[in-house]
């Protein structure tokens, strides 16, 4: 018995038993296609299909949206979320495609919809019907978020929205957004407000989705015009002016530090897959001839794959002791690292295998001699979004010196 | 064998590093700790050894000193893991007492078999303080490395780099007898045995280099090297948990005078600048102590994966050392060079500490090669 397991209470043990029981019979095999790494770099109908398929099986036996209530498509249990996450990462299970929807929609829907609306949305956002993606960022709102422009006019009970969203992953697939944007120009923060906007349904009537190009030469992401789009009133979360307050409950459960725990598969590890870690660094290490030795025999080279070794294991250690409260000072203080941490980590191991690869390093996925098929200079490319996206680590850093060690504030 | 989750840190745990937390903020605040060690600043000044004896034979009282020593020779038999969370404790206080020397001793005894090593824990657990004397002149950190011999059974040479040697009553040698390294158990004052104390840069601790001349000593292990090396995943693990401890410190005294010094009209803390780095500190005190714990209790529960892990946690816990100090000291700007300002107390042990029982060069090459082998 796993020792999370030990501590289960007679619901928790009863509900783990049914989740094991159903991925052993259920759990799906090797996806016909290739699968990006991340769900916010799904980019064909192939693969969404694939996946949403997975997700509608999980929601189906109960493992997705458990903690919530059943009115609102929930399974109205009590902490078992945390139980069927353990379970699928257990089973290695693909992960679920409707990711902004779970970790962030959901629980700001739930927090601030009116009831009508809790009851429309939510059941299709957990069985992965609905696609869900995010419009906070904007060209001119970063970092500094509550600068976005995008308007919404009010008509009588309909609003009128104009203006333009960038980074928008999973646009190209979304039935909704999450859609932060300002309903008064004289007041930065209590001018904002918190919708739910309709996305495919509308696009030639008011919305455009347009691919952005990554450096990689990828499309990851979109940008979401908006251009006299008309929504209805119910579709508003929470008062008018309140869209900062609303939008501190989305960052805070994409931070893992929400009331709600965020349904979460994965851990399938497929032929295809590139990961970004130590172990493969150890690996293209010694396979790689340095002034005629590998370049794993090499103390430089071995002094600095193991800092990387050191800080995976580290980041690993520091989740399982975000669980022992008697080791903890700030109950924030390893949560709002993890984020950082990983993507400052696997930007620099993708860094250090472009150095150990050397001159071949040059080659990308085009050439058939580049090391490792080209990934890893398209994982070191790939790794700024990592570090921009979601609060850069300049943002993240303000964030940690802020709330936990309790500093002053940079603004 | 697999790790509990919760790092094998019960209750019992918490409550031994609550306790020695509280014990030693009522006990020996910073500025007890000052009037104590830094009355001199001479820096050429001869070694001394300051220390509060009377609140060290309390902590000997209240068990400290036998938590390691096993059952079997009338100690407490506590888990690494419960060690290294007073250990910690140990390090914020920055306490001067041979805890930690003994507690390493205690360690490496614990892997010796035989009566004469029962007898010296039990010695141990009745509140005699030891340290190790293991170290050559060229402070090589690998097991089978000592300056001192064995010849017709008596000890001769000079083992350095002894920790806190002017507050213990016994130590225990590593010693070469052709090929072997064996353990021996002697008294500070005996026959043959002469203390040098060392001019150290560290206030809160005392070192020598001790000088045998045909010493009598008693054996407690022919095989002392792999003694050395069962123990030795412990004694990184715990060294790692003071240096934790004293990062904290570190952190909480820069964070607190960076909020409140005003320059430009704003708290020093207010520019990102100052900020991030101290961000950043915290981020490397939390990867050390995760590592920490890993490492303990891979000693408590895997212990074939100790000295992988903990080899993690001293060379995260060398960097944490050195990182802390430095940011500790230029945040706080010209104040936190002066003498009368306490950071420096904790500035030159953890300069100590980085650097005692390998840096984190050393620690990173050893996990190297159990992670890679030489590769050629």
């Amino acid at each position: 018995m796993s020792e999370s397991a030990k501590k289960d209470s007679p619901e928790q043990a009863e509900f783990r038993a049914h989740c094991r029981d159903w991925l052993q019979a259920n759990r799906p095999g090797e996806p016909p296609v290739r699968l990006p790494l991340s769900p916010l770099e799904i980019m064909t109908p192939g693969q969404m299909e694939y996946l949403q398929h997975w997700q509608q099986a999980a929601y189906d036996a109960g493992m997705v949206g458990c903690d919530y209530p059943q009115e609102v498509g929930g399974g109205g249990r009590t902490d078992c979320q945390r139980v069927a996450n353990e379970e699928m990462i257990r089973a290695r299970t693909p992960y679920m495609p409707n990711v902004i929807g779970l970790g962030m929609a959901a629980p700001t829907v739930f927090y601030h919809g009116q009831e009508a609306l809790k009851q429309r949305l939510l059941p299709r956002l957990f069985s992965g019907q609905d696609i869900w993606c995010q419009g906070f960022s904007e060209p001119g709102a970063g970092s500094d978020l509550a600068s976005v422009q995008t308007f919404a006019e009010r008509r009588g009970d309909k609003w009128v929205i104009n203006g333009h969203k960038v980074w928008t992953s999973l646009a190209h697939f979304a039935q909704w957004m999450i859609l932060l944007l300002r309903t008064d120009k004289s007041h930065k923060y209590d001018g904002l407000s918190y919708f739910v906007v309709p996305i495919q349904s509308q696009i030639g009537k008011g919305v455009t989705v347009r691919p952005l190009i990554k450096i990689t030469g990828e499309t990851g992401f979109n940008e979401v015009i908006f251009d006299n789009l008309e929504v209805d009133d119910t579709y508003r979360l929470d008062d008018a002016g309140k869209g900062w307050q609303v939008a501190m409950t989305t960052l805070a459960h994409e931070r893992g530090a929400g009331e709600k725990v965020t349904p979460r598969s994965g851990g399938l590890k497929s032929k295809s897959t590139h990961s970004t870690n130590a172990a493969n660094l150890i690996d293209l290490a010694r396979g790689v001839q340095r002034n005629g030795a590998p370049a794993a025999a090499d103390a430089v080279i071995r002094d600095r794959m193991m800092r990387q070794v050191i800080r995976e294991e580290g980041l690993n250690q520091n989740q399982r002791r975000a669980r022992v409260a008697a080791l903890l000072d700030h109950p924030a203080r390893l949560p709002l690292q993890n984020k950082l941490l990983s993507s400052e980590i696997t930007q620099d191991t993708a860094a250090l295998a472009m150095e150990i690869a050397g001159a071949a390093s040059s080659l990308y996925l085009g050439d058939e001699n580049a090391p490792a098929g080209g990934q890893w200079p398209m994982a070191y490319m790939n790794s700024y979004g990592m570090t921009i996206a979601a609060g850069t680590s300049e943002v993240q850093r303000n964030i940690l010196g802020e709330r936990v060690l309790g500093m002053p504030k940079s603004k | 064998m697999t790790q509990p989750n919760n790092f094998g840190f019960t209750e019992e745990a918490a409550l031994l590093k609550a306790s020695a937390r509280k014990f030693l903020s009522d006990n020996f605040p910073t500025d007890k700790l000052h009037a104590m060690v830094a009355g001199n600043p001479d820096p050429e000044k001869a070694p001394q050894v300051l220390w509060d004896q009377v609140l060290w034979r309390q902590m000997v009282e209240l068990g400290w000193t036998s938590l390691a020593v096993p059952e079997s020779a009338e100690g407490l038999g506590m888990p690494v893991v419960a060690v290294a969370g007073l250990v910690e404790e140990l390090g914020r206080a920055a306490f001067p007492c041979p805890l930690l020397a003994t507690l390493n001793t205690t360690y490496v005894l614990a892997a010796c078999e035989g009566a004469a090593a029962e007898q010296a824990l039990a010695e141990i657990a009745q509140g005699t303080a030891a340290s190790l004397a293991v170290t050559p002149a060229s402070g090589d950190w690998r097991v089978d490395a000592t300056d001192v011999v064995v010849q017709d059974g008596r000890l001769s040479g000079v083992a350095c780099f002894v920790q806190d040697a002017g507050k213990v009553d016994r130590v225990l040698v590593s010693a070469r007898n052709g090929s072997a390294i064996e353990l021996y158990w002697i008294a500070t004052d005996a026959p043959g045995v002469t203390v040098q104390a060392d001019a150290i840069v560290d206030l809160t601790r005392d070192q020598a280099h001790i000088v045998f001349d045909a010493a009598a000593a008693t054996q407690v292990s022919a095989n002392g090297a792999a003694a050395l090396d069962a123990a030795m995943p412990a004694i990184w693990s715990i060294l790692a948990a003071d240096i934790v401890g004293a990062a904290e410190w570190q952190l909480q005294t820069t964070v607190e005078y960076v909020s409140t010094r005003q320059q430009f009209e704003r708290p020093l803390g207010f520019f990102q600048a100052v900020k991030h780095p101290l961000v950043n500190v915290m981020i490397q005190i939390d990867e050390t102590k995760s590592l920490v714990y890993n490492a303990a209790c891979a000693c408590d529960t895997e212990p074939e994966k100790a000295a992988k892990y903990a080899h993690m946690a001293k060379a995260s816990a060398s960097e944490t050392a050195a990182f802390a100090s430095g940011r500790s000291v230029q945040c706080h700007g010209g104040i936190g060079f002066t003498w009368e300002c306490f950071l420096h107390l904790y500035f030159k042990r953890q300069k100590h500490s980085q650097l005692l029982f390998g840096d984190a060069a050393w620690h990173r090459a050893a996990l190297a090669d159990i992670l890679i082998g030489d590769a050629a």
